[in-house]
């Protein structure tokens, strides 16, 4: 599936489908990876080393230093997949990959197709081209 | 400043700046008249990472820039409950900042202070809350900065020329229609943060418009309002009719087009919205009162001040107020805060009770009027949470218990 590259970089792992749009900042224990948002659906479930797939991005403008934090102390998501673009996930992978040259790809394109479990392969460019594929599903 | 020419800082600023940009499809750039900084408050290593190389690098802001809340109450240093060790690298970040010429404000409303920028001014804010106040009751115009790209932003005085810079990206998409209340439907603090909490959470990416919100008491109701929206969504810019100031009639908020969505909001969805808000019954000890999130404003103070006084809380449960430190200056200065301690009155500035640890109990209920101290606080700090009018959090601080007095 085509989809829009915001964040360069490649992926595969399983997928980690959330029903609700998730806030990084208060939603996110960098420690650990899991999701600690009171009201959010998936509380508890761990995101470190899955494909992160959501509607889009919510809450605090602080998320992108969350998401920088997570993926400095390699708790964060392999990749995120979202429908919608979110500048504020966005700049968080683009000074992770500055500071400590590690890449979590961020694309955006239709998630309907992508389940939890589903092994994702996503290759992202630097000039707005990314590749989204599901090669194994769950 | 891409080749080096303004420095090291700035080159790398700009970088990233670039990067975003064309991220966001921007075809440009802009200029900007003023930042507002939300990367002070520490998130990690990460956080003085960024910072230090910009330090290191001889960057200075190139436009009025004013700080977020940081981690640690600089006034009232003994308030925080982080370890020494926790504490340093909080202090040097937001020290950093102010090594690249950041004014030390530390507020999370600078829209009440002389950082407030006029009617279609081009900024670049973070802060979920000071985003969506700017845009929507002053009509400036900024994106959802956050950290990081804030920075770039106040290094270069440059914004990309997307989103709610452009006048096509801010007309209203979703309307909310508030039905089904009674013609004297009064502005209380409640119905806004509940409006607040149900465009949040239904608009997804559209800019709403609200159709049938009383008059506010005050802008701190619009703030609670757009604060609350910017935490159960990705609110970046409400319009109310006849009350927001691009939106004086439906036609202007909308651009002339018919809305994509309408959604009625009737009593119930406003009750149901506000009983989420709650994590335990009516009639719940508490262990502690939190109010100023966002930051309380001098109106709001000038309310509160007297009601304290009279509802004269004498069971030494704390109360929390959360402010800017200029603000708290100037009620020193007057004298307003006479005898306060006797009620328990906790005054905190330059940070807030909900992110970082403050809170002598954290094994209760708190009472707050605030929407998003309530959604983010269980979550943060694992308290219980109670959410009323500011009546009620008083009334509840003098009872030891959740009681509602306001009508």
């Amino acid at each position: 599936m085509i989809a829009q590259s915001y964040a360069a970089g490649e992926a595969e792992a399983p997928a980690l489908v959330l029903s609700e749009a998730l806030s990084f900042w208060g939603g996110i224990d960098v420690e650990t990876g899991r999701i600690i948002d009171h009201s959010h659906p998936d509380r508890g479930t761990s995101v470190t080393g899955l494909i992160l797939v959501m509607p889009g991005g919510r809450g605090s403008s602080s998320s992108s230093s969350v998401l920088a934090e997570a993926i400095r102390r390699g708790t964060g998501p392999a990749a995120i997949v979202l429908s919608i673009p979110d500048p504020i996930l966005t700049i968080g992978a683009l000074v992770a990959q500055a500071l400590y040259g590690v890449r979590c790809p961020i694309v955006v394109c239709s998630i309907d197709t992508l389940a939890t479990g589903d092994r994702v392969r996503i290759h992202a460019d630097d000039t707005g081209s990314a590749q989204v594929d599901t090669i194994a599903p769950r | 400043m891409l080749n080096g020419e303004a420095g090291e800082a700035t080159r790398f600023a700009m970088q990233l700046l670039a990067s975003f940009s064309r991220a966001v499809g921007a075809p440009a750039l802009i200029d900007i008249t003023r930042a507002h900084i939300d990367g002070c408050l520490y998130h990690g290593q990460v956080s003085l990472d960024f910072v230090e190389r910009l330090v290191a690098g001889g960057g200075r802001v190139r436009v009025p820039t004013s700080l977020n809340v940081g981690a640690i109450d600089l006034i009232h240093p003994e308030l925080s409950r982080l370890t020494p060790g926790e504490q340093a690298p909080a202090r040097r970040l937001m020290k950093a900042h102010e090594e690249l010429g950041c004014q030390p404000s530390f507020t999370c409303a600078p829209y009440q202070t002389e950082f407030r920028p006029s009617f279609g001014e081009q900024i670049a804010w973070g802060e979920s809350n000071a985003i969506v106040f700017a845009n929507s009751v002053i009509g400036a115009r900024t994106n959802r900065y956050g950290d990081f790209i804030d920075l770039c932003c106040a290094l270069t005085g440059r914004a990309p020329a997307w989103g709610l810079h452009l006048d096509e990206n801010r007309h209203g998409r979703v309307l909310f229609r508030l039905a089904g209340f009674p013609a004297s439907l009064q502005p209380t603090d409640a119905l806004f943060v509940a409006v607040g909490l149900l465009i949040g959470s239904l608009s997804g990416e559209r800019v709403p418009v609200i159709e049938g919100l009383p008059a506010p008491r005050s802008e701190d109701q619009l703030k609670a309002l757009g604060a609350a929206a910017a935490s159960s969504g990705a609110v970046a810019l409400f319009h109310a009719i006849g009350i927001t100031p691009e939106a004086p009639t439906l036609s202007d908020a909308l651009g002339g087009r018919a809305p994509e969505q309408t959604i009625e909001l009737g009593p119930e969805d406003i009750a149901r919205a506000l009983k989420r808000l709650s994590t335990v019954p009516d009639g719940s000890p508490i262990t502690a009162v939190c109010l100023g999130t966002p930051h309380f404003s001098r109106a709001e103070w000038n309310r509160m001040l007297p009601l304290l006084r009279d509802i004269a809380p004498a069971r030494g449960i704390p109360i929390y107020v959360n402010t800017g430190r200029a603000t708290l200056q100037e009620l020193q200065d007057e004298g307003s805060l006479e005898g306060t301690k006797a009620f328990n009155l906790i005054t905190v500035t330059d940070t807030c009770t909900y992110l970082t640890p403050i809170l002598e109990r954290l094994d209760g209920t708190v009472m707050t009027n605030s929407g998003k101290w309530a959604h983010y606080a269980p979550g943060n700090l694992g308290v219980q949470v109670a959410f009323g009018e500011l009546e009620d959090c008083l009334a509840s601080a003098a009872a030891g218990r959740v009681v509602r007095v306001a009508r």
